[in-house]
């Protein structure tokens, strides 16, 4: 028997992280120094996420892919221009912060109102994916929060692995210590699926793919609901970048044996 | 006044797993700076009497324990009903835990479920003018932040390695159960079992005194203008069997295995540190043949001694970051140290 499914994704920008990021305190607590300049990056969790939900829908037909973000509008256009073309979605968008001193709680909140608005939404197939943490909060509590408001009883946390049984019960592997994965079966969605990196490559970029999108993605940019995190009863006292340079000793030019022996006396100590 | 209530899940044994002893020893720390504050304990699991004992001597004015077959797997539905149920029957305000896969995933929840907050991946905890500070980190691992919350209950879970273990010797204590009724959706979900890579292939362990990291370098022509993967799958290895280090590697090496090229077949993104992959800690860290941005210098934050080898003597992985940096060929250096190794 063949399943489909309403996949929705939530993921958002984060700053490249090649860039070199100083935290400021303002009045509204913490931020990055030029934080509206730095170029960002689509989350690379939620981004392992989105490629997983569109490897879904291609395995599953009828299925639906829903990316829904919470970002400054104009970053959100920039990083569409580029994951627009990797895989096909359908966008929600809200217009906000998605900085890391948000506070996860309320942006789980503005998420799980704009999941439960959308048109058509059908729980009997509604999986919600996402990243397991951001590149920026990196708190992995937004999906959890989500799945309350929504009331999903099933939540599963550094996904690797989804396969889908002929009965329609998803099998999952979740990484947990020690390098391990727990296996579980659920008996199928309603369900919340927090991704670490998954099996899949990165797409191709696909202009036609990008061409597609975009239709829908601008509309819905124009649409955008503009969301205000205010950080209620968190309060930031501090945000420092740590100094922690070391006085590196460099060995240059000393016999392999001689710095194998000071390795293996440092490995013993 | 704050009450404080450490949770903390059984393991298969009945045991405590190690890290909920120092979730106790932070709550012990909080519940010394803070006046009139309670400390409880709230177990969950198939069975929690031997945790309770364990935990006994703590000074804990009451232990809680949600406990059967339900509650033996880790399931966020189950693992949440327990937690909301410990967490209201001691009213709690303050709720530590110590960062497991397990607690990462169902507290969040709960903190949403009861109307308050939770706070991952704290780091350290303080107290100044009567308020409960904790820190985290940023922008993986970029920054740290310090804050403070007027919600309650706040559910701060704190990262493993990071806060002193509370020990005592055990006791006997009565355990106040606390009863859960869970709806039938709450067993959706079946738990199916581990998967563990064969023993010998396992080259993550948390407990190593020594991170070892490697780096795409290995996977690069040599001076003889050839690649010599297997060679280098032999080294690292062969280094991992002799010292038992636990093994990491850059994102880009990670990457390559992705993409089908032949590089380390026991490496998968499990073993990716930094920027989107983990960041383990470890007494030592060895990283060989990396060549280092940011990103990647963000995976050992948090490993003590460290140390490198690269053939780049500005190698940005290393300078500044590194204690030692050995400019030196990698491959003849692990051969060396293997066989120095082996001699014992």
């Amino acid at each position: 028997m063949s399943f489909s499914f309403q996949v929705v994704v939530c993921g958002s920008v984060v700053p490249d992280p090649l860039q070199t990021l100083e935290p400021v305190m303002t009045p509204a607590g913490p931020a990055l120094k030029n934080e509206l300049m730095l170029p960002v990056w689509f989350d690379p969790w939620a981004g392992h996420a989105l490629y997983e939900a569109a490897h879904l829908a291609k395995q599953h037909p009828g299925s639906k892919v829903t990316l829904v973000s919470l970002g400054p509008k104009a970053k959100l256009q920039q990083v569409l221009m580029t994951i627009g073309q990797k895989v096909p979605f359908e966008f929600a968008a809200l217009d906000g912060p998605a900085g890391g001193f948000t506070e996860p709680a309320e942006t789980a909140g503005a998420l799980a109102e704009a999941i439960a608005a959308l048109p058509g939404l059908d729980r009997s197939r509604l999986l919600v994916f996402g990243g397991w943490e951001s590149a920026a909060r990196g708190a992995g509590v937004t999906l959890q929060t989500i799945a309350e408001k929504l009331g999903i009883d099933d939540v599963f946390l550094g996904v690797d692995e989804l396969k889908v049984w002929p009965d329609g019960g998803l099998e999952i592997a979740e990484r947990i210590e020690g390098g391990r994965h727990q296996m579980s079966r659920c008996a199928g969605p309603p369900a919340v699926l927090g991704w670490a990196t998954g099996n899949l490559p990165e797409p191709k970029n696909n202009p036609q793919v990008g061409m597609m999108n975009m239709r829908a993605v601008m509309p819905a940019l124009q649409k955008a609901r503009p969301v205000k995190l205010p950080g209620e009863g968190l309060t930031f006292t501090a945000a420092n970048v740590p100094k922690q340079l070391r006085q590196t000793r460099i060995v240059k030019d000393a016999p392999v044996d001689e710095i194998a022996a000071e390795i293996v006396e440092w490995i013993r100590k | 006044m704050e009450t404080i209530l450490v949770l903390a899940h059984t393991e298969s044994d009945g045991s405590l797993p190690a890290t909920a002893f120092e979730a106790l020893g932070a709550a012990k720390t909080l519940q010394a700076a803070l006046p009139d504050a309670k400390l409880m304990i709230g177990l969950a699991g198939e069975r929690v009497g031997d945790a309770a004992k364990a935990v006994a001597a703590s000074g804990a004015t009451r232990v809680l324990g949600v406990s059967g077959p339900d509650f033996a797997v880790s399931r966020y539905a189950t693992d949440a009903a327990a937690a909301e149920a410990l967490t209201r029957s001691g009213g709690a305000t303050l709720v530590l835990a110590a960062g497991t896969a397990r607690m990462l995933r169902c507290l969040p929840g709960v903190a949403a479920r009861l109307g308050g907050r939770a706070d991952t991946h704290v780091t350290n905890l303080s107290v100044a003018d009567g308020k409960v500070f904790v820190s985290r980190w940023y922008y993986r691992q970029r920054m740290e932040g310090t804050l403070t919350r007027a919600q309650r209950p706040w559910f701060i879970v704190v990262d493993p390695g990071t806060q002193p273990a509370w020990s005592g010797a055990p006791a006997q204590v009565a355990v106040e159960e606390v009863a859960v009724s869970l709806p039938d959706s709450a067993r959706r979900t079946t738990v199916t079992g581990v998967r563990h890579v064969a023993a010998d292939a396992q080259t993550i362990r948390p407990d190593a005194e020594l991170l070892f990291v490697a780096g795409a370098g290995w996977t690069k022509k040599q001076a003889d203008g050839q690649t010599h993967v297997p060679e280098a799958e032999t080294l690292i290895r062969d280094f991992l069997r002799l010292t038992r280090a636990s093994l990491g590697s850059s994102k880009s090496l990670v990457d390559l295995g992705g993409e089908g090229q032949a590089v380390l077949s026991f490496l998968s993104h499990l073993n990716q540190v930094g920027q989107t992959g983990a960041t383990p800690r470890h007494p030592k860290g060895l990283s060989t043949c990396c060549h280092g941005e940011e990103p990647h210098t963000v995976g050992w934050r948090f490993i003590g001694e460290r140390r490198a080898i690269s053939l780049d003597p500005n190698c940005g992985w290393a300078r500044g970051k590194a204690d030692v940096l050995y400019v030196a060929d990698a491959f003849a250096v692990l051969r060396k140290v293997n066989e120095l190794l082996a001699r014992g």
